[in-house]
């Protein structure tokens, strides 16, 4: 009865009486226990406190208490967002075991909302990786073709909702992270513009690019996920919205006057044929629909990887500096004395893509190498903004792949970092200038493996974005197919 | 961009990382391929060009500077490795 329905559809389902909150909430727990983890999606449920909350939303919700559009739909959170009632691991050793003393900001609105958090999702450690295979616990695997990879680093949101395990999910983007698992499992997502979700309780990679958003099964779903979550915050500084998000669905099925850019380079070279046809469909299928495309070329396209992790590795090297086995986190027994007690639980805390970006940052930070790297890459981060804004001058929004090929099978890439970085060319310039983007399948290549687009935006135009997201899903039906084998309830 | 040994230790020690035999080859080599490729960044003029370390150029958003209750004591020290009454338990600092 519930499969492949989305959060909203769930939704209406409760407010109908046609189930309860505890209904649902039993359907998706008594589904997981049955799965067992096949995916190795989830690294926490929550039974009895989930459970204890189905009841008393039930309740609010048969008292007439205004809530959200969302009420009583069981959500998953990636396992880098920190929950008080739930361990947070961020997938690595180094946390294992830890329990957060508060709740994130998006906990904390999720909750206000009347959802209902299921359990914590499986990611790349720390979020560094594009593959969800760097993770302590064991890669994700795709429930399209469990021999490949999920995407990451928020694979296991991603392939939770495809698989049909949870009806929504949220991810952090820092440099694709929401983007390209969900177009490599095919479901939708939003990277919003930095600064309009609070980041008070994402575990930290890198400040200056991670963002918190939805990932749900159509953008209907994330959009109204996506208002619960966003909006100014105290404890988070560069939080700069005045208020949250509120979308109004126009129903509109025309794309007149919309103007969009397609950058050329993007779909030359290194790109697979197939999922630059999907790519190209997908536009075709906007222009019929009234948009208006004119081509482009995205200039320094040779740099914005490196630039990327120049950035990402430097701040990482900054932020991951707080584990030092002390205060929380893995403690190495073998330690002797503080100094050793520091580096040898860093050591055998951290897996080896995390210790390679710490490195990284810890060179292009030093003296000697800082003008080089760090600085030549924070005035490329300017371009590249500059770039943008001077593109949003001209266009409504960009179209793009989101990543150059489909989900690849496991192990395929993990042994070379540089080619796993590569994967990251189409989305990392986003998030360096702070844009929002939202990410939608667009069809399947030879192998049945899903394929996505993205659409970027200029600075807080989520709702041109979510729009124009909505008239493509209504002319298309790519997002509501589901993975064989996948959850059925 | 060449890494050898010498730098591989140095990082090591601005890291605060004790990499093993194994992690130090692998690490070596790609280090080296990563940096390398960095390196064509200096291809682009830059000359100029302001350094941006954030998206955006706004002021912070404050809030009122007012006092509030910490988090309990209790609660964060269970997170602790290592912890008597009210402090974390640290190795020896001197021998």
């Amino acid at each position: 009865m519930l499969s492949g329905i989305t959060a909203l559809e769930l939704s209406a389902l409760i407010k109908a009486g046609k189930m309860s909150v505890s209904e649902v909430v039993n359907t998706y727990l008594t589904l997981l226990e049955g799965l067992k983890n096949k995916n190795n999606t989830f690294l926490a449920v929550s039974g009895g406190n989930a459970l204890v909350r189905a009841k008393d939303i039930e309740r609010k919700i048969n008292s007439g208490e205004t809530l959200s559009p969302l009420a009583g739909v069981p959500i998953a959170l990636k396992d880098n967002i920190s929950t008080k009632e739930l361990g947070t691991t961020c997938a690595s050793k180094m946390l294992n075991g830890y329990l957060p003393v508060y709740n994130a900001t998006v906990v904390e609105r999720l909750d206000q909302a009347g959802m209902i958090i299921i359990g914590k999702l499986n990611m790349d450690e720390f979020a560094m990786g594009g593959s969800s295979e760097t993770g302590a616990f064991g890669p994700v695997f795709n429930p399209w073709d469990i021999s490949r990879v999920a995407g990451g680093s928020s694979g296991g949101s991603a392939a939770a909702v495809a698989g049909g395990e949870v009806p929504a999910a949220l991810g952090s983007d820092t440099g694709g992270s929401i983007r390209q698992p969900c177009s490599f499992c095919g479901v939708t997502g939003i990277k919003p513009t930095y600064g309009a979700v609070s980041r008070y309780g994402l575990i930290a990679y890198a400040s200056s690019l991670d963002q918190i958003g939805p990932i749900g099964r159509d953008i209907n779903d994330c959009a109204a996920l996506l208002s619960v979550i966003s909006g100014p915050d105290e404890k988070d500084s560069t939080c700069i919205m005045e208020k949250p998000f509120c979308f109004h669905n126009t129903d509109a099925e025309r794309l007149d006057g919309i103007k969009i850019g397609l950058p050329r380079n993007y779909l030359d070279g290194g790109i697979d044929q197939e999922v630059k046809n999907r790519v190209l469909e997908a536009a075709k299928e906007l222009e019929s629909a009234g948009a208006v495309f004119e081509e482009f070329e995205m200039p320094m396209m040779d740099y914005i990887v490196e630039a990327y992790y120049i950035i990402a590795g430097a701040e990482a090297s900054s932020n991951l500096s707080r584990y030092d086995g002390l205060k929380y986190g893995y403690r190495s027994e073998k330690a002797k004395n503080l100094s050793e007690m520091y580096r040898l639980s860093r050591s055998e805390g951290f897996g080896l893509e995390v210790k390679r970006r710490i490195m990284l940052g810890s060179f292009v930070l030093s003296s000697g190498y800082y003008d080089a790297y760090y600085k030549k890459a924070l005035q490329i981060r300017t371009l590249i903004k500059d770039t943008y804004d001077s593109l949003f001058q001209r266009f409504d929004m960009i179209l793009s792949p989101v990543a150059p090929t489909a989900a690849y099978k496991l192990g395929a890439n993990i042994d070379d970092p540089m080619k796993m970085y590569m994967g990251d060319i189409y989305t990392v310039s986003v998030n360096l200038a702070g844009l929002p983007a939202v990410s939608l399948p667009c069809g399947f290549d030879k192998k049945a493996l899903p394929v996505g687009f993205q659409l970027i935006g200029d600075t807080f135009s989520e709702e041109k974005l979510i729009n124009t997201a909505r008239v493509y899903q209504c002319r298309t039906d790519y997002h509501k197919r589901v993975p064989e084998g996948g959850a059925a309830i | 961009m060449q890494i050898d040994e010498k730098l591989i230790s140095y990082l090591e020690d601005l890291s605060c990382l004790a990499l093993s035999e194994e992690e130090k080859v692998c690490l070596e080599g790609d280090l080296s391929k990563i940096l390398s490729g960095m390196a064509r960044l200096n291809e682009m003029n830059t000359e100029n060009v302001p350094e941006r370390s954030h998206p955006f150029d706004h002021v912070n958003a404050f809030r009122e500077d007012e006092r509030e209750a910490s988090f309990d004591r209790e609660l964060i020290l269970k997170n602790a490795p290592e912890c008597s009454g009210e402090m974390f338990i640290a190795p020896k600092t001197i021998e």
